[in-house]
């Protein structure tokens, strides 16, 4: 099984954002890039399924060079080679192009990925790239099973879960608990350093969104402390001053 | 020219997300000087779908072949594409939701859209088209000018206040041409919890985390909520632990939730917990640790034993 998987690098989940250059740049400084962490779950199962069955699993990556750490991170947690299309991110369309372009002549059985970035929270790029190949998605997949072509996936959805059956190829956005997150052992770590890391220029596209500039929500009032003897006190200050009850 | 609204229903009304939804298509559409016009797609009731007027919907198309009946992102895909193509409409508007994802990815694609995702605000045209969405999932903001000749807007829930009028839609029958390939995928069986209030829809959310100390002490939670006719949710160790279902995992990386009042029981507030609920308009925590950093969040406070503070909360709602 030939299996993609495409991964963000994003700032680390406890992160506190704030931006620079009157505010249209995220401050990148001191902040730990890692995987985003729909992504790690795809790239998990990505190589359980090739653990089981065999075939290869190849980590795509849309960024700058400051991403390889990243990229090297997912060889070692398993993937055999990796691409990274040399361009930052603009946003999901872009994304979704590039990441087609690596993919269309490939033929790749599964396309995986989280489904969604935890920066932009779009949940989109699965479903353009399906789109651009002319194939189907599916996300978010919390069980990915492979059954000769066949996928058996439960997709979660509101407030329950789908059983879905679909043949190969596929393209899945993926999300917990579809297999356990993995961390790269040493032997690992040492591979990944001399496996295959193919730098490709992206093609060229419409810009078809901009971020003008960004900005931080305003903080909360202080908080209303309530006595536990008293907490029926709560609920008429939510319904007299909060007016939400 | 009009604005295309895709519209959802939820047991044959209205989602309250698609109210939201055409209301802030129809204010786009007046702020553009066209009209709004709802799609809506699988077996509906016409009286239902003319109520679409209500929030500002001139007309409704109607896509209503049996086909459609089951939720399918890509075939809705091919539907909306073929309504935007007939009203002439480059603003598509649509509620976030589980189906409206997996909808509006495919139509981007298909018509080399400009996406803007969890919008929160109407879009400023004084330079350009400009709109305010959430991202860093709640922790900022961006403003994003959608240069592309076709605005998709994905409006994050709970953020745009319908107004309602007497006014009703005409509805129309809308048949475009299906494709075999939108049909592949086969849905073999489907889970949905019954008589809760879905948790992505809720204007109430009462959550609880590992101060529960195990799922047999959920129900002080879910009298509460009951009493509420608010969802139930938990922090994400909770539903690792398998204590109660990964559809209620609120976070980072959960479901992101935006109620009117989002009260959180037993959880200390773990930032990639507060980054799925800081948009909620009130917080209430309740914590016995005095120093849990959510109370630095919160609107309200108590300092308690989540079983001995929630039984009276329920029999304060219930004597309200």
């Amino acid at each position: 099984m030939k299996i993609l998987v495409c991964v963000t690098s994003v700032p680390d989940t406890t992160t506190k954002i704030t931006f620079t250059d009157n505010n249209t740049k995220l401050n990148k400084a001191g902040v730990t890039f890692i995987t985003g962490p729909y992504d790690d779950y795809a790239l998990a199962r990505a190589v359980e399924l090739k653990e089981q069955a065999g075939g290869t699993v190849t980590v795509l990556n849309v960024g700058g060079a400051d991403a390889e750490p990243v990229i090297r991170k997912c060889l070692a947690i398993g993937a055999d080679d990796a691409v990274r299309v040399n361009a930052e991110p603009t946003d999901a369309y872009f994304v979704a192009e590039q990441i087609a372009a690596v993919a269309k002549d490939a033929s790749y059985d599964l396309i995986l990925m989280g489904r969604e970035s935890i920066d932009y929270n779009g949940g989109q790029v699965h479903g353009i790239v399906a789109e651009m190949l002319g194939l189907p998605s599916i996300s978010p997949v919390m069980v990915l099973n492979i059954d000769g072509d066949t996928a058996k996936i439960t997709r979660e959805i509101e407030g329950g879960k789908e059983e879905i059956e679909a043949k190969l190829p596929l393209v899945l956005g993926c999300q917990e608990p579809i297999a356990e997150w993995k961390i790269p052992n040493m032997r690992g770590i040492m591979t990944a350093r001399t496996k295959p890391l193919k730098v490709v220029e992206p093609v060229a596209n419409d810009q078809l969104t901009a971020v003008n500039h960004y900005e931080l929500p305003a903080p909360r009032g202080a908080v209303k402390m309530i006595p536990a003897d008293e907490a029926e006190k709560l609920i008429q200050l939510l319904h007299t001053e909060a007016k939400v009850i | 020219m009009s604005v295309l609204i895709f519209v959802e229903l939820d047991e044959g009304k209205l989602k309250k997300s698609s109210q939201e939804a055409i209301f802030y298509g129809a204010k786009v559409a007046e702020m553009t000087g066209t009209t709004a016009t709802a799609i809506t797609v699988g077996q509906a009731d016409e009286t239902e779908l003319a109520t679409a007027g209500r929030f500002g919907a001139t007309k409704v198309l109607h896509a209503g072949d049996a086909k459609l009946n089951e939720p399918n992102g890509m075939a809705y895909a091919t539907v909306v594409a073929a309504a935007a193509q007939q009203e002439g409409s480059t603003i598509v508007v649509l509620a976030k939701s589980s189906l409206a994802d997996a909808m509006t990815a495919r139509l981007a694609g298909k018509l080399k859209a400009g996406l803007a995702a969890n919008v929160i605000e109407l879009p400023n045209l004084s330079n350009g088209f400009v709109v305010k969405s959430s991202i860093y999932t709640g922790k900022a903001f961006a403003y994003n000018e959608l240069k592309a000749p076709v605005k998709i807007l994905a409006i994050k829930k709970n953020t745009i206040t319908p107004e309602e009028t007497d006014a009703t839609a005409t509805v129309q029958s809308f048949a475009p041409a299906l494709n075999d390939s939108d049909f592949v995928i086969s849905v073999k069986s489907t889970e949905k919890a019954t008589g809760d209030v879905l948790l992505p829809e809720a204007d109430l959310v009462v959550s609880a985390g590992r101060g529960l100390k195990g799922p047999e002490n959920w129900g002080v939670v879910e009298d509460l909520a009951h009493a509420l006719h608010a969802a139930t949710a938990c922090s994400k160790p909770v539903s690792d632990l398998d204590w109660r279902p990964h559809h209620e995992h609120v976070g980072q990386t959960g479901i992101k939730v935006s109620p009117n009042l989002y009260i959180a029981c037993g959880i200390s507030g773990a930032i990639q917990h507060l980054a799925g609920v800081n948009s909620s308009k009130v917080i209430v925590v309740i914590n016995k640790d005095a120093d849990a950093p959510f109370f630095k969040s919160a609107d309200y406070g108590i300092v308690g034993d989540v079983f001995e503070v929630l039984p009276r909360l329920t029999a304060a709602v219930k004597a309200l």
